[in-house]
């Protein structure tokens, strides 16, 4: 029995990972360097994660000695990993606001697609949620604010005239600097 | 618009993603737009999360090519596009450690760091001390400080992370920092305070007084996050387990406190907290179990999961604490998370009445397939320790186990039914038959080489004792013809207790071995071979010391010898008496379970602890003559425990010599001890022949000193001595704070308590396995017979413990549990006496008036019964 209390850390989560519904990663970040080492342990491990949790949306579960929070949403499916001794419900503050976040930036539309398209979004999102395990925000709107980010619904054929029309901008201020 | 649509309809196929068909050549090349002038954000953003994606996906990249990227990477700071600046941070971090020269952009974030635009400023010190070293560490030391005690909170947020990140790395630099932490500490920002507190405390762990006041200061000042309540949960629960502080410390009362916080949050972690504490006091958990009650009906899975857990924890050791929760926990038992209905059900399994318990079963038993196996290990800890409280559950259990040794499932799991199982069968004579059975079925089946061998080990010792022995020998000899070497190895020997406890089923053992003989691993064929040629002699006494009772001698003791040995080669033969008996590790019942998480402990043979103590001693030179250790004692108090000095004593035995080991320990923080010895007197005619001192004993360092006895020759039936102990040193006053000694010093003694030498030390417990074949071994020819009466002993069971624990030997057959409600029992006791004498001892007991107790002594030496037997009277 563990009777003596974990060390007091600020080093709270040991992993977070979006995968797809067939169990792909799209994102992970390890933080715990002991902690699967290899590529190849973190698949196989987030596949026996992935085929443990994904029929039941059970929100908490102990596995591989880690307790894992998380959640679907539509074809995504988000992790948030601690250790046996962490407490529970610090994690799963950490994954709702990973999850707010995301679904503010994304406009509610929480689906992989979406989620590919603005994936700088994620990454800064993630960023500025945990830095090396340690909590760094807990609160979507400060999140949001820090990140500054917003999806771009722009139709591609419109984004790229504009484009062709600030890039010719640019070229004739250049050539008339020179 | 034609065409959008086309490309929607493609994408809502399976490989919708953008990023599917990546090439890292390609996205390489593409890095090249970097360098093109003007800076295009959008399509440069887009490269770069290609590049992060890719590595997050396990792309490896090349440090060349790693670091081409990179550098062209840089060049984006040239751009004022505040997501594509983001991104480059991201890209310095990912690639700190796989591209080279990486500190070049050191001066460019130093600028984000130090510049006006906030949102840049805390990602930019998160990737700075990302790529900076010790000796970059001094250079931005000043800009850290600054940025600690910033007023934006996200800039002091991520100056204090880092820090933290950077406490590993150089500790000395970090600790300079610690005034604008402690400023940070009183910010307004919830996270600010979190990530000072635990800066601080990183900085401070290892001095206590700091940590108190730091403690004191913020319990009473009163934090607003709830991560830095819970961070001060653990502090104070930290300190109260090191100190070992009561629980009526303010230390406590402020963990107390925090159950009544307004977020869940802390609320949980306060009662975590109090329900991990040791000696824990039922009043005291009660306010803790009952916060955990109500959040057992909370909508939050994640909450119940958490209070059911720890509940869970509380039921193993005050299973009546969680009596209360009963009814809530009841409720939880159809939960659709089936972590949280096992963990109710497992809970309830400890706390419930044994009426209970049918229902229960059954109820688990309809979803056991669905949970993971680190839960169902937890399901069979709770069966486990069910069966010892009520044993006259075991048919239900045992039906259930059964059921669960058929599904899939892990190692850990596996070994978790087999011990479970083999428990229930040596607790439960009754239940052995279907036990047995169980286990045979399952080596049928079985693909862990570990739990087939032990369960024909188990089967070889059990079987042949059972009603009808010959139905176990097909399912032993399935094994020699399927499986691999270790297993067809095991399958051997227990074929050959049956061979030699059956009679009638000799001959066909007989017939079996033959056929082993023919095997194609070395092993196997040795073992067949031997036990055929044992098993023809058809002697008792021969089976009974090399098929029942194999060698009890100390594997690393033997290495030892036997190299010893062959180093300088005489016409003697080698003497396995010689060698040292192993010590019987200490069975303990584990009563309390094992972690879930704990179960990835590495099962290493480490050497016992007789062995590490025969290597320190062998160290000292004027012990190297003296021959084997035969045996270490256990250790023995010689001071109070809240003295000046405290000192332990081990009396390791020899063949004609005893030394003893004095651990002393010097509490006092202004004394030096010097040439420390403990002189003994003994009462017998033993014989103090050598004093080694320990030279120096500085504060709470402790030393060993040694003395060595000889054992009076012309008299060997003197066990037992008694010896007036008194230590003498040298003492040399220092300064408490440098350990700084005067020069000199003046001598000093200090009287110990007495020392006993008894029997016990001249026997080592030895276990054998199968008692009645050893008693016949030895044989009656120094048999003696005595009887005694115990009048001060009021029941068997104290009866048992004295005399083992008198006689120092090991009980056999587990004759040490006495069965309820008997008025009579008889113990078996195996022990190794000096020189190599094998002693048994049968004590039978009567309940009368008192207990009086019949010892018969056997022993293949007559002055060893005569001692044992003088002992006892």
């Amino acid at each position: 029995m563990d009777s003596t209390s974990p060390e007091p850390s600020l080093y709270t989560v040991k992993a977070v990972f979006i995968l797809d519904n067939d169990g792909n990663r799209l994102l992970s970040k390890y933080y715990d360097p002991e902690l699967y080492p290899s590529m190849k342990e973190q698949k196989i491990f987030e596949s026996n994660i992935f085929n443990k949790t994904h029929k039941a949306d059970n929100e908490i579960a102990f596995l591989e000695g880690m307790t894992i929070v998380y959640k679907s949403s539509i074809d995504l499916f988000f992790y948030v990993a601690g250790s046996a001794q962490e407490n529970e419900l610090m994690l799963m503050s950490v994954l709702n606001c990973l999850f707010e976040s995301l679904s503010q930036i994304l406009r509610k539309n929480v689906e992989r697609r979406c989620l590919l398209d603005n994936m700088e979004g994620v990454l800064l999102v993630v960023d500025e949620i945990i830095d090396g395990g340690v909590i760094l925000e807990s609160d979507p709107q400060q999140v949001l604010q820090k990140v500054n980010y917003r999806a771009d619904d722009n139709p591609l054929s419109e984004h790229s005239v504009a484009q062709v029309l600030q890039s010719a901008k640019e070229q004739i201020k250049w050539s008339i600097l020179k | 618009m034609i065409k959008k649509f086309d490309k929607k309809d493609e994408e809502s196929g399976s490989g919708s993603n953008p990023f599917q068909h990546l090439e890292k050549s390609a996205v390489l090349q593409e890095a090249r737009i970097f360098n093109e002038t003007p800076i295009n954000p959008r399509r440069c953003l887009h490269i770069l999360t290609k590049i992060i994606y890719l590595l997050n996906q396990g792309e490896h990249f090349g440090t060349t090519e790693a670091t081409e990227a990179f550098f062209a990477m840089t060049r984006l700071f040239q751009s004022n596009d505040q997501t594509l600046r983001r991104m480059c941070y991201l890209t310095i971090k990912e690639m700190a450690n796989i591209s080279e020269d990486v500190i070049i952009v050191t001066s460019s974030l130093t600028k984000d760091m130090t510049g006006k635009e906030d949102v840049y400023r805390g990602p930019a010190i998160r990737a700075l001390c990302r790529i900076t070293d010790t000796t970059m560490l001094q250079a931005i030391e000043r800009y850290m400080k600054q940025a600690i005690v910033d007023k934006v909170p996200s800039v002091s947020s991520s100056a204090l992370v880092s820090s933290l990140h950077m406490v590993k790395m150089s500790y000395d630099v970090v600790k300079r920092w610690v005034n604008e932490a402690q400023e940070a500490a009183s910010s307004d920002n919830v996270m600010v305070q979190y990530h000072a507190l635990g800066l601080l405390y990183h900085l401070r762990k290892n001095d206590r007084l700091a940590v108190t006041k730091m403690l004191n200061k913020f319990t009473k000042s009163g934090l607003k996050s709830p991560f830095a309540h819970c961070m001060l949960i653990r502090i104070a629960s930290k300190l109260l387990d090191e100190t070992e502080g009561g629980h009526d410390s303010p230390l406590f009362d402020f963990i107390e406190s925090c159950l009544r916080n307004k977020n869940e949050m802390v609320v949980y972690e306060a009662a975590s907290a109090i329900v991990h504490m040791p000696n824990c006091t039922a009043r005291e958990l009660a306010p803790a179990v009952s916060v955990l009650q109500l959040f057992c009906s909370s909508p939050k899975a994640a909450l119940r999961y958490a209070a059911v857990r720890t509940l869970n924890k509380v039921a193993m050791k005050h299973p009546s604490a969680v009596t209360a929760c009963n009814l809530d926990l009841e409720n939880l038992i159809t939960d659709s998370n089936r972590s949280i209905a096992t963990l109710a059900i497992t809970t309830l399994l400890k706390t419930g009445s044994e009426s209970s318990v049918d229902r229960l079963m059954k109820q688990i038993s309809s979803f056991v397939s669905e949970i993971s196996d680190e839960f169902k290990v937890v399901v069979v800890q709770a069966i486990s320790a069910l069966c010892q409280k009520y044993p006259r559950k075991h048919s239900v259990m045992m039906n259930f186990l059964s059921n669960m040794l058929r599904d899939d499932g892990g190692f850990d799991y596996k070994r978790a039914i087999v011990d479970c199982i083999i428990s229930i069968i040596e607790e439960n004579p009754e239940s052995k038959e279907t036990g047995l059975a169980h286990l045979c079925e399952f080596i049928e089946d079985c693909e862990h080489t570990v739990l087939a061998t032990k369960i024909l080990h188990l089967l070889g010792k059990e079987g042949p004792r059972t009603p009808q022995p010959s139905k176990y020998i097909r399912f032993i000899f399935n094994r020699v013809v399927l499986e691999s070497e270790a297993v067809r190895a095991a399958a051997v020997s227990a074929l050959a207790k049956f061979g030699a406890q059956n009679d009638d089923l000799l001959p066909s053992v007989l017939v079996l071995m033959q056929r082993c003989m023919m095997d194609s691993d070395d092993e196997v064929r040795d073992r067949a071979t031997f036990y055929n040629n044992v098993l023809q002699q058809k002697q008792k006494a021969l089976n009974a010391a090399y098929i029942f009772n194999g060698l009890s001698v100390s594997i690393p003791g033997l290495e030892k010898s036997l190299h010893q040995y062959t180093l300088d080669p005489s016409e003697k033969p080698f003497d396995i008496k010689s060698v040292p008996l192993a010590t019987t590790p200490l069975t303990e019942h584990k009563t309390e379970m094992t972690p879930i998480s704990s179960s990835k402990m590495p099962d290493k043979l480490t050497p016992s602890r007789q062995d590490i103590y025969q290597e320190q001693l062998a160290a000292i030179p004027e012990f190297q003559g003296l021959g084997p250790l035969f045996k270490s004692s256990e250790q023995v108090q010689l001071t109070e425990a809240e003295t000046e000095y405290v000192v332990r004593s081990v009396k390791h035995t020899f063949a004609r010599h005893m030394v003893f080991q004095f651990d002393c320990t010097n509490t006092l923080n202004d004394q030096l001890l010097q040439k420390v010895m403990v002189q003994m007197e003994p009462s017998e005619s033993y014989e103090v022949i050598h004093y080694t001192p320990a030279a120096n004993l500085a504060y709470s360092q402790p030393g060993s000193c040694y003395t060595l006895v000889r054992l009076p020759e012309d008299d060997p039936t003197a066990v037992s001595c008694t010896f007036s102990c008194t230590m003498k040193y040298l003492v040399r006053d220092c300064d408490p704070n440098t350990g700084e000694p005067d020069d000199d010093g003046y001598d000093d003694e200090y009287v110990l308590e007495d020392l006993e030498v008894t029997v016990a030390d001249h026997i080592q417990k030895v276990l054998k396995p199968n008692f009645g074949a050893a008693w016949e071994e030895v044989g009656d020819e120094f048999e003696k017979e005595e009887t005694f009466a115990l009048a001060s002993v009021r029941t068997l069971d104290e009866a048992v413990g004295n005399i083992i624990s008198f006689l120092g030997m090991q009980p056999c057959e587990r004759s040490d549990k006495v069965p309820e409600n008997k008025n009579s029992h008889v113990l078996f006791l195996a022990g190794g006496f000096g020189g190599g004498h094998d002693v048994l001892v049968r004590a039978r007991l009567a309940l009368a008036d008192g207990v009086t107790m019949q010892v018969t002594v056997r022993s293949s030496d007559e002055t060893v019964v005569d001692i044992i037997l003088a002992s006892v009277g």
